[in-house]
């Protein structure tokens, strides 16, 4: 393998791991905070469809994003109406909001646009262009650098690297602000919270809000950065790879990074070559695909380092005991 | 406090559910510019209205009650299964290499072995999760998520590179022998004189659906099995005091619920498809879910509700071919049902509970 297709697969890693990565974050918001959260798929799903409708409406792709993030935070105050104020089982609120947007996205779509549950391609400004970063084109023929610096960090649409700045500054905000530790103390002991007068309901809808913004952007770059329109079901299980991230991170912002940037570049790998020989074995595609999903049953398994979920995560309040 | 009548909590309330699912996705037939009664009627005219609807909708009916059943015995015991989909795929597996082991020479035969071999792939399927929630802690439902896309990996590696003929285009194995061709109900009803359609898919995998409801309800309520899953459901720290093996009865319960999900198989993969061909489950794991909390984990509901999703689903599929609207208006429905069932009870139920709380203090 020479140097350029190493730098392009790890190009397309940057850019298969960038809705992960945002999906990792919403979650990681949400469940520090309490709240399961198994409907970042639907999430996702709902912000990609609406994105791409409006933008291929109004021919902008910020609109769409604006659209996108809507859709998202509708469903996520669903998911917290369901299980802050009614109390309801937060897993089975989740999964019936991957059902809702699986099954919404494509009746409205099929009535909008007549396309089978798609939108139209999207073109010009309807989708986030590529941004080149200054002196990307001057750098280009510096021997290793220049390539690394103008295809690899580069040339990417905004919203990477949005998701890449998101992760300082979830960092920061949940363990450096006053509002991040009471969060994180809403997900480990919500009656402490509650004796210092603190409202449990009002951090957990703040927490499943931003959990919602961040599922918007990273449906909406989906559907307007990645790809050049919405198809039925294209989040293709990305909300659970998310999932599985945001456990194979034990609940922290920059191992989701790591863990993001890791199950990108497995599927960036899957994308390029149909079969890996590794060490005399050939590893089939369907292996790699499975990859995510087998590393974080290891890791869940507790076999090589445990990983502890928030501990009142996914019961509700109640304050009256 | 004097709580509500067994009534309200059985029948009344999940009627009040199903009334807004169906009001709220008839607001949405409405949003896309369609008749909601036009649509309810093209439902039940092809879902009931001639014995080849009739045929398909007991067809899925099979299906949902099989991952109903599989979805409610975890629930007896306080486990959420979400993992029916994968469970039910490995399941065909397991069907389809005994249908394609021996030549069968009669479905007497071949149904027997295909039920050992559905529920053995299921169960094992579901014993992974089952064993890592019981010793190492690890939460069932993401276990058993992940669980559901690998087994999607396994099954498309094996049809692509293992199981697929040599020649044949599309990643399917190649079809079951005669002898291992389950009757139809039209061959079943025929000696009564009954002229049921040739062509609709219903077979005698209902009767083992049904058999299997029967069999969960004297399991759970007849048996010490059942009364230890139910005891370590209510209290696991209760029925550690009884005596009860937590590990034990998790791994018995998730091996049973993965049991009926492999179980869906004979009718699927043996009763329909005669072969084993990709994504053959289509969904029905997660309808299971529906199923389960819409019958609030028994028997006789989990029947009514797998028929009435079996219903939703042909009538689904009509709704596609005469009117236009997507067949996905199904799975917004399925949404519903799960969210108001689900997670939204609590809204149902908190005021109909005042309500009668409050009339029972007008008789005192």
């Amino acid at each position: 393998m020479d140097f350029l297709t190493l730098i392009q697969i790890l190009d397309s890693t940057v850019r298969l791991a960038t809705p992960l990565l945002l999906a990792c974050l919403a979650g990681l918001f949400s469940e520090r905070a309490g709240v399961f959260d198994i409907g970042l798929e639907g999430k996702m799903l709902a912000a990609a469809f609406l994105s791409a409708a409006v933008a291929a409406t109004t021919g902008s792709a910020w609109l769409g994003l604006f659209a996108g993030i809507g859709a998202s935070v509708m469903m996520a105050l669903l998911h917290g109406l369901a299980s802050i104020t009614f109390r309801g089982d937060q897993l089975i609120s989740g999964v019936a909001i991957n059902f809702l947007a699986a099954g919404l996205t494509v009746v409205i779509g099929q009535s909008w646009f007549a396309l089978g549950g798609r939108t139209p391609a999207l073109m010009g400004g309807g989708r986030f262009e590529e941004i080149t970063l200054p002196f990307a084109d001057a750098l280009q023929n510096v021997p290793i650098l220049g390539p690394i610096y103008s295809e690899l960090i580069s040339g990417h649409s905004i919203l990477v690297y949005v998701a890449m700045a998101m992760v300082p500054l979830s960092w920061w905000v949940l363990f450096r602000t006053r509002f991040g530790l009471r969060l994180r103390a809403v997900g480990e002991n919500p009656g402490a919270v509650d004796t210092a007068g603190v409202s449990v309901v009002q951090l957990r809808y703040t927490a499943v809000i931003i959990c919602g913004v961040l599922c918007g952007l990273a449906g909406s770059y989906l559907a307007t950065g990645l790809a050049a329109g919405f198809v039925k079901d294209m989040t293709a299980g990305r909300g659970f790879i998310a999932l599985a991230a945001l456990i194979f991170a034990k609940w922290r912002p920059w191992q989701a990074l790591g863990a993001c940037l890791l199950f990108g570049l497995l599927e960036a790998i899957g994308n390029r070559y149909q079969n890996i020989e590794l060490l005399g074995i050939t590893l089939p595609g369907q292996f790699m695909q499975a990859l995510p999903y087998i590393l974080t049953v290891v890791i869940l398994a507790g076999f090589v380092g445990k990983a502890i979920p928030p501990r009142a995560g996914g019961q509700a309040y109640v304050k009256e005991r | 406090m004097n709580k509500m009548p067994k009534w309200a909590d059985v029948l009344l309330i999940p009627a009040i559910n199903l009334f807004l699912a169906f009001f709220i996705s008839g607001l949405v037939i409405l949003a896309i510019g369609k008749d909601p009664i036009v649509a309810i009627k093209t439902m039940v005219q092809g879902s009931f209205g001639d014995s080849r609807g009739l045929g398909y909708t007991l067809y899925y009916t099979t299906n949902f009650i099989f991952t109903g059943l599989a979805v409610a015995i975890a629930s007896h015991a306080r486990l959420f299964n979400i993992g029916g989909e994968g469970q039910a795929a490995v399941g065909g597996l397991g069907v389809a290499l005994v249908c394609l082991a021996v030549p069968w020479p009669h479905w007497t035969l071949a149904l027997p072995a295909a039920i050992i071999g559905g529920a053995l792939f299921g169960a094992a399927w579901a014993f992974i999760p089952a064993y890592l929630q019981a010793k190492r802690g690890s939460h069932i439902v993401i276990t058993t998520i992940m669980f559901n896309f690998i087994a999607a990996a396994l099954l498309g590696y094996l049809l692509v590179n293992v199981l697929k003929e040599p020649g044949n285009m599309a990643a399917e194995t190649a079809s079951f022998p005669p002898g291992a061709a389950l009757p139809t109900f039209h061959e079943m009803l025929a000696p009564f004189g009954i002229e049921f359609n040739k062509h609709a898919p219903a077979n005698v995998s209902f009767l083992v659906a049904i058999a299997c409801l029967i069999g969960f309800y004297v399991l759970i309520w007849k048996t010490r099995l059942g009364y230890a899953i139910r005891a370590f459901g209510q209290s696991d720290t209760a029925a550690v005091y009884a005596g009860i093996s937590p590990a034990k009865i998790t791994i018995i319960a998730m091996l049973i619920s993965g049991g009926f999900a492999g179980l869906m198989a004979i009718n699927n993969v043996m009763g329909e498809a005669e072969r084993l061909i990709m994504n053959s489950v289509e969904g029905a794991g997660f309808i299971g879910i529906a199923v389960a909390l819409m019958g609030r984990n028994h028997p006789v509901g989990v029947f009514l509700a797998a028929l009435l999703f079996g219903f939703l689903y042909q009538g689904g599929a009509e709704l596609a071919l005469w009117e236009n609207i997507p067949r996905e208006l199904i799975v917004v429905i399925q949404g519903l049902v799960i969210l108001l069932t689900g997670a939204l009870d609590n809204m149902v139920r908190a005021p109909i509970e005042r309500l009668f709380i409050s009339l029972n203090k007008g008789d005192a």
